[in-house]
């Protein structure tokens, strides 16, 4: 599986849309360190774009690399491999490289200006969301039946998590304001990667403190190293359960 | 070598191949003919293993092929077209290939050398004329040496010196008592090839004879003419006469 991962990641790491998408992240945080004169505001305010501009690129790039590719993928599947090992090969291919650039173009001025527990954060949740959507758009590519269809799915389905969740969020949070919602709304948040990638992130960060009763309860929890583990396995289940579905219908599909 | 049972096929509502029954062995050279989706792709895909069948079997050897994958090692597939990714190199793609079925060593380097793909094993795929990926793709179907050549469109694309090259070679691997699969719409190149012809229409096998049978039946002799002689006239599917009637 290994040797065909490394081919698809030859080929994309001379893709010029990865080169692009590394060298705007780079450009993006080098301002914001040289701008900001406190790193942690600045790491904020990274965070704010890491977290649009992320599962954006992540799905739509991996939709379309998937459709370029699709008379190549046919190609492999009649080598005396299976279908899921195409598969996961050219997840772990897109995957990797899209890492690689969040890394080159967010990991190293983080690690040169803000080396700390919150840098680190960042730096996984990232890793962990390029991999989250990645594999949400081979779930969506491989439902989707033409071009443009897939990369409609793909956008709205990150509209959907980018914006449309939390507008549902705020009806719930206003509509039931009367009762103890706290709770709630930490499960609610597992529902949607992003979300729960800017709660882990902010407890980390002193704004926390800004946030009141609520903040000190997420606190309590994500401060902790149970909360720790379950963000981390949460993030883990939104890689694995859509690629699971992926791989069970791309086994059924005809091509 | 090759036994297809009762393949039922249906796309939304198009039923793209009807209750096909045939059997292919070594040594033939088989011609699928047929209209634009008449079903030659799809019962091509269906053989790889590429489309799922509603109903029926395909048995390579001996064993079902939704069984087990390894069949395919025993298969050099040509497509009608071959696309890659953009930023590999002719040799990387080669390597890539040659990597994936790493049990058997022995390798065809003939059309890879003939086709002058050793001298440009550095290009990106994506610099390449359509003539030369098609020329990439032949030399990949052949690498491997496999019993089973599935050819779709071979010649569609090739310039003539590299069309002659790729016919006389599908001509040696014929001598080498290999099974090839062909569509094609350009009967010309058929013609010096094919031992059995295969018309399908509307996913249904309208005729599959030696071609001497088929020169026999419509008194012509050349496969367009021929072909064309069974197009104007039309004739009754297999199932309904094992004898070929020929409805004037």
């Amino acid at each position: 599986m290994l040797k065909l991962s490394k081919y698809v990641l030859y080929d994309i790491l001379r893709n010029k849309v990865v080169l692009a998408y590394t060298a705007f992240l780079l450009v993006v945080s080098m301002s914001l360190f040289q701008m900001e004169e406190n790193s942690s505001k600045a790491v904020l305010s990274l965070l704010n774009i890491v977290l649009i501009v992320v599962p954006l690129v992540s799905m739509v790039f991996s939709t379309i690399h998937w459709y370029n590719s699709y008379e190549f993928i046919e190609l492999m599947l009649t080598q005396p491999v299976s279908r899921k090992k195409v598969l996961l090969s050219e997840f772990a291919g897109i995957g990797s490289s899209l890492m690689t650039a969040f890394l080159i173009g967010v990991g190293l001025p983080v690690v040169v200006y803000n080396f700390n527990a919150t840098g680190i954060a960042l730096i996984v949740v990232g890793c962990l969301l390029t991999l989250v959507f990645t594999a949400i758009a081979f779930l969506a590519s491989i439902k989707s039946k033409d071009k443009a269809r897939g990369i409609g799915a793909a956008l709205l389905l990150w509209f959907y998590f980018a914006l449309i969740f939390d507008g549902l969020l705020l009806l719930v949070l206003f509509s039931f304001s009367d009762y103890p919602l706290e709770k709630i709304i930490l499960a609610l948040s597992s529902f949607n990667p992003i979300d729960l990638g800017r709660i882990y992130l902010m407890l980390q960060m002193d704004v926390s403190a800004l946030m009141g009763y609520t903040g000190a309860v997420y606190k309590d929890f994500f401060g902790s190293s149970a909360g720790l583990l379950y963000t981390l396995g949460i993030m883990l289940a939104w890689i694995i359960v859509p690629l699971l579905f992926a791989v069970r219908s791309f086994n059924k599909k005809d091509l | 070598m090759i036994k297809v049972e009762n393949i039922q096929k249906t796309f939304k509502k198009l039923q793209a191949l009807k209750d096909i029954n045939v059997v292919f062995e070594k040594g033939q050279v088989v011609s699928l003919i047929g209209p634009n989706g008449s079903g030659k792709t799809t019962l091509i895909k269906s053989i790889l293993g590429l489309v799922k069948p509603d109903s029926g079997k395909i048995i390579f050897n001996g064993v079902s092929i939704d069984k087990n994958i390894e069949y395919r090692r025993q298969i050099g597939y040509m497509p009608q077209i071959g696309r890659y990714p953009d930023n590999m190199t002719i040799g990387q793609l080669f390597d890539m290939m040659k990597n994936m079925r790493s049990a058997d060593t022995k390798l065809d380097e003939e059309l890879y050398r003939s086709f002058k793909l050793d001298t440009m094993i550095d290009k990106p795929m994506k610099g390449l004329s359509g003539g030369t990926r098609q020329k990439v793709s032949a030399a990949l179907a052949f690498l491997f040496d496999a019993d089973v050549l599935i050819l779709d469109e071979p010649t569609a694309g090739l310039d003539p010196l590299a069309s002659e090259i790729l016919k006389e070679k599908i001509i040696g691997e014929k001598g080498k008592g290999k099974l090839i699969l062909i569509t094609s719409h350009i009967l010309t190149d058929l013609e010096e090839l094919t031992t059995d012809v295969m018309y399908l229409q509307d996913g249904a096998v309208v005729f599959y004879k030696p071609i001497a049978a088929l020169y026999k039946l419509t008194g012509e002799e050349k496969l367009s003419k021929a072909i064309a002689y069974f197009m104007r006239y039309g004739i009754k599917p297999m199932e309904n006469s094992n004898q070929l009637k020929i409805a004037k």
